[in-house]
């Protein structure tokens, strides 16, 4: 009887420790080989076929195809530099330089990497279209109202994601300093 | 007492495996993968343009909506892969993933440095059936080893400014995918 209660106490621990810690792992993205430039992070791993177990797992539980390493790599910023989580009903401006590319883009999603809609019909920038100061600086402010300039829609959602792409790069797998990879600060300005 | 502490670290022990077991099934149990969501959309080893995302629809998440892109879903079981897809005028890229979404090869037009992007796509066994003469004959074409019989190959244009999508768009429809019989 005691071993039965045993066996059965180690099975129902072992299920769930393992169970939660696949879940926590694959819904809070865990992956290894991350390379964090301010608020930004990308695991460029993930676009070869290095990509780690984890990774993987979390793109094929989404259906995502990430960026090949051979095309570009992608950042995710879910908080500014200081940490606070964005929220789509606060003001936040992305500010600053890019690392060399030949084109880049931003785009906003929601948490489950949906566009978000908006009354203009904007989900972001690319490097072409973004209005920059005469030192080639940009400011994007990111807002659930209109606002003068690169303005990026948040549709007032609660929560959203914000992805750098950056294309024919040499940003990747091998850079090892943050000196290579000025990427744009992210700051809140406020909520409404 | 000893006795439950040594069913709590059997129950840690287990536990571990039972999570390292599960992450690395994960590829092969999930269900709402890139490939199983564009079986329905795209035909195998025919490029199919698919539409821009929106907020309302979206075959796949994280879609770039700066970019065309075209999908060639592709069974290597009959014969090889030719893909040839004209660049267009921003910037043009291809890449290979496998059946479990592993990026494997990819390649931008500037790398391709000519105004196609010319690839024949095989499996290793039958890369290594080719003669080596005509290995060298076919050297201007690049071969790409496809690791797995399925895949998927996607095609992407960039559009610098909303405007420009319809010229990303009639590149994409340009390009062709399609099989070649093993001989």
């Amino acid at each position: 009887m005691r071993l039965l209660f045993g066996s059965f106490f180690t099975f129902m621990l072992a299920a769930a420790i393992g169970l939660g810690a696949t879940w926590l792992s694959l819904t809070r993205g865990v992956a290894f080989g991350s390379m964090t430039i301010g608020a930004w992070t990308a695991w460029p791993k993930s676009g070869s076929q290095n990509i780690d177990p984890y990774a993987h797992a979390t793109i094929v539980r989404s259906g995502e195809l990430p960026v090949g390493i051979g095309d570009g790599v992608a950042f995710y910023a879910r908080t500014d530099n200081a940490g606070n989580y964005f929220d789509g009903r606060c003001t936040f401006t992305v500010s600053g330089m890019t690392p060399p590319a030949r084109y880049w883009t931003v785009t906003l999603y929601n948490m489950e990497g949906g566009l978000v809609a908006n009354t203009i019909d904007r989900h972001g920038f690319t490097s072409e279209e973004i209005v920059r100061n005469a030192d080639g600086a940009f400011t994007i402010t990111v807002a659930p109202l209109a606002r003068p300039g690169n303005w990026l829609p948040t549709g007032g959602i609660e929560r959203f994601v914000l992805v750098w792409r950056l294309y024919d790069t040499p940003i990747g797998v091998a850079t090892t300093t943050m000196k290579e990879g000025p990427m744009p600060a992210v700051a809140r300005k406020g909520c409404s | 007492m000893i006795r439950w502490l040594m069913w709590t670290l059997g129950g840690l022990l287990l536990g571990g495996i039972v999570h390292l077991a599960t992450v690395l099934a994960m590829p092969q149990a999930a269900t709402q993968d890139a490939y199983s969501r564009l079986v329905p959309v795209a035909p195998v080893n025919r490029m199919t343009l698919l539409p821009a995302p929106t907020p309302e629809v979206s075959i796949l998440p994280f879609m770039d909506p700066a970019f065309a892109a075209g999908v060639c879903r592709y069974d290597l079981s009959t014969g090889s892969i030719k893909l040839n897809a004209p660049v267009s005028e921003a910037y043009t890229s291809v890449t290979f993933y496998t059946r479990n979404s592993i990026a494997y090869y990819a390649i931008n037009d500037r790398a391709a440095g000519r105004r196609a992007i010319e690839l024949d796509l095989m499996t290793a066994a039958e890369h290594a059936q080719i003669p080596e003469e005509e290995d060298v004959t076919a050297a201007d074409r690049l071969i790409i080893d496809s690791p797995t019989i399925t895949g998927i190959i996607v095609l992407r244009a960039l559009a610098p400014e909303p405007g420009l999508m319809p010229m990303a768009r009639r590149a994409l429809v340009a390009a062709q995918c399609h099989i070649e019989p093993v001989h």
